[in-house]
C-alpha cells in the first residue's frame, strides 16, 4: 500500500476480474517479453515525506542566497505575499487548460485579466497567454513575422539583445529556415542607419528590437515603424515587462508585435523558471498569433462569461499548419502577473520603477563617482540596469560574491565590464556596505 | 441532403468553379459548408495573387475546425468576395451564391480534370 | 467548486485612490524618472486596477470557487494524466534556497545543480536512455528540441537531405506542429483498424529523405504498438531515428522502457507522468532524453558533474543543437518532480503505471455496453469510446441525437470533469478517458454509475442533455459569438 495509490488488495482482485485478467502483470500480456524490463528500476529507494523534505532542504541550503544586483532579463522585484498565496490555491493549480468553460471560469477570467493588462501595458490590441519565457516569445515573434509576410523569410534582430535571447532566436531561426540577420550596434545601441538600410532592401519580414538592451540602455526607435511599414515589414519590440509601466510602449513606437519576459511582474526568480513570455499584437494580426487566447462571450442565459477562442489557429486543430506548436496556456504564471498588477496598480508599478531607477543610478554614480568604475556608454540613459567598466571586473565580482552580493553579470564580449541591476529591494545600506568593503 | 448545382465544375476537395467567359468564380460546396458548421472566418488571397490548380489559396474557419482551400484551377485573382470579411456566415446561407474568389483562368483545359455535379454528388455519399 | 457564478473582473472593482501594496520609502534622493527624456517615456497613462488587498484576495478566491481541479474531483481527461499533485512537492519547490538568480555562479548553486543532475539521471534510467536535458519548458517544447536533436545528428553526419518526418495519423496535433516549426515536412502514416501503425503503409514511405519517425507507445488510443521492434528496425534501416512522445509514458513506468523499445530520442511531460500540477495549462516541463552517442546534440548548457573538482558545472558544447531556453528550464517544476521521484522510489514507481492501466480497463469494461468501443481488448492507461451506443444516443440524423459533447456537458452537472472529446480525429464522436492510478475504486464506481445514468437520460430525455450543463456556474457558451465578435480585453468589452 502506498499513500498515492488508494487500491486495497481486495479492490485490485475485483477490478482485475472485471478487466478479465488474472494479475496486474497480465494487463501487459500483449507486450513482447523481450521489451519488458524484468527488474526493478535502478533509482533511489522510496522516502517518507520527512526524508524528502530533509533531502531537498539540504540541497536548497547548498545554494548561496546573495543580495541580487544582477538582471540580464531576470529581476529580483518584490512580490506581495498575497500573490503566491493565491497562486497556490489548488482550484487554480490542479486544473488543466480550461477546455470545459462552464467549470473553468476562474482560470479563464484571470487569463482575460492578464490579457487586458498586457495589452494595456504594451499599447497593443491583444495579448496571448501562452509563451514560456522571454527568449522563446521573441523566437515566436520572429516566426510570426515570417508567417505574416508569406513570401519573405528574412528577419532582422538587434544585436543589442541579451545573449540568451539571441541564442534561442538563432536556434529557432536555424531550424525554421529563417534568414536571421543581426543588426550591428553602435555606441551601445542598435545602429539605426544600418537597420533602415536593411529594411529598405524590401526583402525583410520583420525587425525585432530590444528595450532596455543588453547593457541596460534605453534605445530610441523613432522612425523604425514607419520605415518597416513602408517596406511591408513588421516591427516587434521586446521590452522588459516592468519597464512598460514607464517607458514608451511598443504601441507608442508603432510596433506590430510586443514580446518579452513578464518575470519582472511578480514572478519569483526560481533559478530560471517558470516565468511567462508575453506576446501582444494588433487586431489585424490575431490570426497569425501563436498560443491560447481567451475571449468574452455569453452563455445560454445571456450572462457574460469567458472561453478559449480563435482555436482554429492552434496545433490541435491545424496540426502542421498551425501558427506554432504551442500547446501550453501559461496559466498560473498569468495568474502571478494579473494578481501582482491588481495589487500594485498603476501607482505601484510606477513606484517600483521609480525606486529601481533611483537605486541603480545611486549605485552607478557611486561606482563612477568614486573612480572605481567608468561609464562605457556615457550619455545614454538607462533605467534600472547599467554597464560599467571596472578594472579587474572578474575579481571584483568574486570579491562581492564573498561579501554576499551578486554584483551583476560579466558583460559578454566586453572585457572588464559588469552589467548591474537594481530593484526596489535594493537597500541604500546594502549598497553602502558593499562599496565600503569592496 | 446537401445541394449541388448543375453546370459547375467540382473538385474532390469540395471546391467548385463557376465559369463565366474567361473568369472562374471559386467557392466551397454546400456539402463542405455543412460539414464545417458555422463559418466564422475566411482567409482569402489578395487581388493579383496567382493561384495554381491543386494548391492552397486560403482557408475557411469554423469554431472548432479549419479547412484549407485548394484552387481547382490556375489563374490570377481578379476579385475577392469582400462581403465575406464581415459576414463569413454568408457561406452557410448559400455557399454557391457566395463565391470566395474570382480568377482569370490561365488554362481552361484544367476544367476537364474536374467533376460534374452528378459525379461530385456521388463522392459525397 | 461551487455553482454560484462570480463573474466580475478586477477592473470593475477598481476605485480611484485605493492601493493594494506597500513599499519602504526610498532612501535614494535626487533621482527621478522625470529625468528621462520625454521621448523615452510613456505618453499614455497605464490603466491598471486600483484595489485594496482584501478586494483582491476575495476576488481571486471567489474566482477559484468557479474552477474545477484535481483536488476538486475526478478529472478523467484523456492524454493529460491528471493524477494527484502531492503537496510536499509544492512545499519544497518554494524553499527560499531555490529562489535565486539564475546567473548565480555554479560554485554557489551546487545544491540546485545537483538536484538537476539527480533528476536527469533518474529519468535516464526510467527511459532506458543515456542522458536528459531538463531545459525544455513544456511537452511541445520538448518535441521541438528532440526533433532538433534528430536534425543535428543527420547534419553532423553530412546527411542534409533528410527533411521528412513520419507521424501517425492518430498523433497529437503538437507532433506535426513541432515538426513544422523545426522545418521538417510531415508524412502521415495510416493506422490499421485496430488503431496501430500500419506497417505495410509505412514501408513505402521510408527512404533516404526520412529524418525519423515520431510515435507514442501506447498510442493515442491507449493501445500498445506491439510491432514497435519491427517499426524501429525499418526506420533505423533507412537511416532515420525514432522519436518517442512521452505523453503516454505513465503506464510504462518500470515495466517497459522507450530505450528498450528502440527509441533514440524522447521527451517526458513532468506535468503528466511525474505529478507536477498542470496549473491551468502551464507551466509544464518537457525534459528530452537521448540514447548513447547523441548526448552532444542536446541543448546548451548541460549540467555536468566534474569528477576531478567534485563540483557540478554548466558546460556548453559546440556540437550542440544550440539553446532552447533562457536558463535551465522551468526549474521550480523540476524540483517538484524530484520530490515525487524520491517519494515513490524504485519500490512503488512501477505500481503507478500498473494501477493506471487497471483503472482504465475497469472503466472500459464497465461501460462498453453503453458506449461504442471501437477497439476492443486490453488498453493501457486510457481508451477511446466513439460516442453513446445508438440505442441510447438515438438516430444519428435526428435533431435530438445525443452527441459526445452533450454527454461531456452533462458530466459537469454531476461534478466530474469531462473526458477529452473529439480527439483523436480517427473517430467522429471520440471520448478519451484516462483515470490515472490515484483514483480509488469508489471514485470509479461512482463515475461509472453516472455515465450509465447519463446513457439512460439520453434515451428518456435527450433534450435535457442537449441543453446541459444545468448545475454549473454558467451554462453552455456561445462559441461562435466569441470568434465573430472578438473581445480579448476589458477595454474592448467596454467599447
Amino acid at each position: 500500500m502506498y499513500k498515492y495509490f488508494p487500491h486495497t488488495p481486495d479492490d485490485i482482485q475485483q477490478m482485475l476480474a472485471v478487466a478479465g485478467v488474472a494479475s496486474l502483470d497480465d494487463l501487459y500480456a500483449e507486450i513482447p517479453d523481450e521489451l519488458k524490463l524484468h527488474r526493478q528500476l535502478n533509482i533511489p529507494s522510496e522516502k517518507s515525506e520527512m526524508e524528502v523534505r530533509q533531502i531537498i532542504e539540504t540541497m536548497a541550503a547548498d545554494n548561496k542566497r546573495l543580495v541580487c544586483l544582477a538582471g540580464a532579463g531576470v529581476y529580483d522585484h518584490y512580490s506581495p505575499s498575497l500573490v503566491s498565496y493565491l497562486a497556490a490555491r489548488s482550484e487554480f493549480s490542479t486544473s488543466y487548460t480550461p477546455y470545459q468553460a462552464e467549470i473553468s471560469q476562474g482560470t479563464l477570467q484571470y487569463i482575460f485579466e492578464y490579457q487586458t493588462m498586457m495589452a494595456e501595458l504594451t499599447g497593443l490590441d491583444v495579448s496571448n497567454a501562452s509563451m514560456y519565457d522571454g527568449t522563446t516569445a521573441t523566437a515566436e515573434a520572429m516566426m510570426m513575422c515570417v508567417a505574416a509576410a508569406k513570401k519573405r523569410n528574412r528577419v532582422l534582430i538587434s544585436s543589442t539583445f541579451a545573449s540568451n535571447v539571441l541564442n534561442v532566436v538563432r536556434t529557432y531561426a536555424g531550424y525554421h529556415g529563417v534568414d536571421l540577420v543581426e543588426v550591428p550596434a553602435k555606441d551601445g545601441v542598435m545602429d539605426r542607419e544600418a537597420a533602415l538600410a536593411l529594411v529598405a532592401q524590401d526583402n525583410v519580414a520583420g525587425l525585432i528590437v530590444a528595450q532596455p538592451n543588453r547593457y541596460g540602455l534605453i534605445e530610441d526607435f523613432t522612425g523604425l515603424a514607419e520605415a518597416c511599414h513602408a517596406h511591408k515589414a513588421l516591427l516587434a519590440v521586446n521590452t522588459m515587462a516592468s519597464a512598460l509601466g514607464v517607458l514608451k510602449s511598443p504601441g507608442e513606437w508603432g510596433a506590430d508585435i510586443a514580446c518579452g519576459d513578464a518575470q519582472s511582474l511578480g514572478i519569483p526568480m526560481s533559478y530560471g523558471g517558470p516565468y511567462i513570455g508575453y506576446l501582444c499584437t494588433t487586431n489585424a494580426l490575431i490570426r497569425k498569433m501563436p498560443g491560447r487566447l481567451v475571449g468574452a462571450t455569453t452563455d445560454a442565459e445571456g450572462r457574460r462569461a469567458f472561453v478559449l477562442t480563435m482555436q482554429a489557429r492552434e496545433q490541435h486543430i491545424r496540426r502542421e499548419k498551425a501558427t506554432s506548436n504551442i500547446c501550453t496556456a501559461q496559466g498560473v504564471m498569468c495568474f502571478y502577473v494579473a494578481c501582482y498588477l491588481s495589487l500594485m496598480g498603476k501607482r505601484g508599478l510606477r513606484e517600483v520603477n521609480e525606486q529601481s531607477y533611483a537605486a541603480a543610478h545611486y549605485l552607478h554614480d557611486a561606482l563612477v563617482g568614486s573612480g572605481r568604475a567608468e561609464d562605457v556608454f556615457p550619455g545614454v540613459a538607462f533605467l534600472n540596469e547599467f554597464t560599467v567598466r571596472i578594472p579587474g571586473a572578474r575579481q571584483v565580482r568574486e570579491k562581492a560574491l564573498a561579501l554576499g552580493y551578486l554584483l551583476g553579470v560579466e558583460t559578454e564580449g566586453m572585457d572588464d565590464c559588469l552589467t548591474i541591476a537594481c530593484t526596489e529591494k535594493t537597500g541604500k545600506q546594502e549598497i553602502d556596505d558593499l562599496l565600503s568593503n569592496l | 441532403m446537401a445541394k449541388v448545382i448543375e453546370g459547375l465544375y467540382y473538385a474532390e476537395s469540395h471546391e467548385y468553379v463557376r465559369v463565366e467567359g474567361e473568369f472562374g468564380y471559386i467557392g466551397i460546396t454546400d456539402y463542405a459548408q455543412d460539414q464545417l458548421g458555422d463559418v466564422v472566418y475566411v482567409d482569402m488571397p489578395e487581388v493579383d495573387d496567382e493561384v495554381t490548380a491543386g494548391e492552397e489559396f486560403g482557408a475557411v474557419e469554423s469554431v472548432k475546425a479549419a479547412s484549407d482551400l485548394f484552387s481547382p484551377v490556375s489563374g490570377t485573382v481578379v476579385e475577392v468576395n469582400e462581403a465575406l470579411e464581415d459576414a463569413p456566415e454568408l457561406i452557410n446561407q448559400d455557399a454557391f451564391e457566395n463565391w470566395i474568389i474570382k480568377v482569370r483562368l490561365s488554362d481552361p483545359s484544367e476544367l476537364d480534370a474536374l467533376m460534374s455535379a452528378q459525379a461530385y454528388e456521388a463522392t459525397c455519399e | 467548486m461551487n455553482n454560484v457564478y462570480y463573474g466580475k473582473l478586477i477592473f470593475e472593482l477598481s476605485q480611484p485612490g485605493r492601493v493594494g501594496y506597500s513599499l519602504p520609502k526610498s532612501a535614494f534622493e535626487g533621482y527621478s524618472l522625470d529625468d528621462l527624456s520625454a521621448e523615452s517615456r510613456r505618453g499614455a497613462e497605464v490603466e491598471l486596477p486600483e484595489c485594496d488587498e482584501l478586494t483582491v484576495a476575495r476576488h481571486y478566491t471567489n474566482m477559484s470557487n468557479n474552477n474545477f481541479g484535481v483536488d476538486t474531483g475526478f478529472y478523467p481527461l484523456g492524454s493529460c494524466t491528471m493524477k494527484y499533485n502531492p503537496k510536499i512537492n509544492e512545499e519544497v519547490a518554494a524553499l527560499p534556497g531555490f529562489n535565486i538568480h539564475p546567473a548565480t555562479p555554479a560554485a554557489l548553486s551546487q545544491g540546485a545543480l545537483r538536484l538537476y543532475d539527480e533528476v536527469q539521471k533518474t529519468l535516464s534510467e526510467i527511459a532506458g536512455l543515456s542522458r536528459f536535458t531538463l531545459n525544455p519548458y513544456a511537452g511541445a517544447h520538448g518535441e521541438l528540441t528532440g526533433l532538433m536533436v534528430i536534425r543535428t545528428y543527420h547534419q553532423q553526419r553530412g546527411d542534409t537531405q533528410r527533411t521528412k518526418i513520419i507521424v501517425p495519423d492518430s498523433a497529437h496535433g503538437t507532433n506535426p506542429a513541432s515538426a513544422a516549426v523545426c522545418g521538417l515536412q510531415i508524412v502521415q502514416v495510416k493506422s490499421t483498424p485496430r488503431g496501430t501503425v500500419d506497417v505495410e503503409d509505412l514501408k513505402p514511405l521510408l527512404g533516404p529523405d526520412v529524418a525519423g519517425m515520431m510515435m507514442t507507445n501506447p498510442n493515442t488510443l491507449g493501445i500498445f504498438e506491439t510491432e514497435i521492434p519491427e517499426i524501429a528496425r525499418l526506420v533505423h534501416e533507412c537511416g532515420g531515428l525514432m522519436y518517442y512522445d512521452g505523453a503516454n509514458l505513465n503506464p510504462m513506468l518500470g515495466v517497459c522502457r522507450p530505450g528498450d523499445m528502440g527509441f533514440d530520442v524522447m521527451h517526458i511531460n513532468l506535468h503528466k507522468t511525474f505529478s507536477t500540477p498542470h496549473g491551468g495549462g502551464g507551466p509544464g516541463s518537457g525534459p528530452v532524453g537521448v540514447r548513447q552517442g547523441l548526448e552532444h546534440c542536446l541543448p546548451n548548457p548541460q549540467v555536468v558533474y566534474n569528477e576531478e573538482t567534485h563540483l557540478y558545472e554548466l558546460r556548453t558544447d559546440e556540437h550542440s543543437l544550440g539553446y532552447v531556453s533562457g536558463w535551465l528550464g522551468n526549474y521550480a517544476i523540476i524540483i517538484r518532480a524530484y520530490a515525487y521521484l524520491l517519494s515513490l522510489g524504485r519500490e512503488n514507481i512501477a505500481m503507478a503505471g500498473k494501477l493506471s492501466v487497471l483503472n482504465a480497463n475497469y472503466i472500459k469494461e464497465s461501460l462498453k455496453d453503453y458506449f461504442n468501443l471501437p477497439i476492443d481488448g486490453l488498453c493501457k492507461h486510457e481508451f477511446v469510446f466513439d460516442g453513446l451506443r445508438e440505442e441510447y444516443a438515438g438516430d444519428h440524423h435526428a435533431s435530438d441525437h445525443v452527441t459526445t459533447l452533450d454527454v461531456a456537458k452533462r458530466l459537469l452537472d454531476y461534478g466530474y470533469h469531462a473526458p477529452t472529446i473529439y480527439f483523436p480525429l480517427l473517430f467522429h464522436e471520440a471520448m478519451m478517458i484516462e483515470p490515472t492510478e490515484t483514483e480509488s475504486r469508489d471514485t470509479l464506481d461512482a463515475f461509472i454509475a453516472v455515465m450509465q445514468q447519463i446513457a439512460e437520460e439520453a434515451k428518456a430525455n435527450p433534450q435535457m442533455l442537449k441543453t446541459a450543463p444545468h448545475n454549473t456556474p454558467i451554462r453552455r457558451l456561445d462559441d461562435v459569438k466569441a470568434v465573430k465578435e472578438p473581445k480579448f480585453t476589458y477595454r474592448s468589452l467596454q467599447a
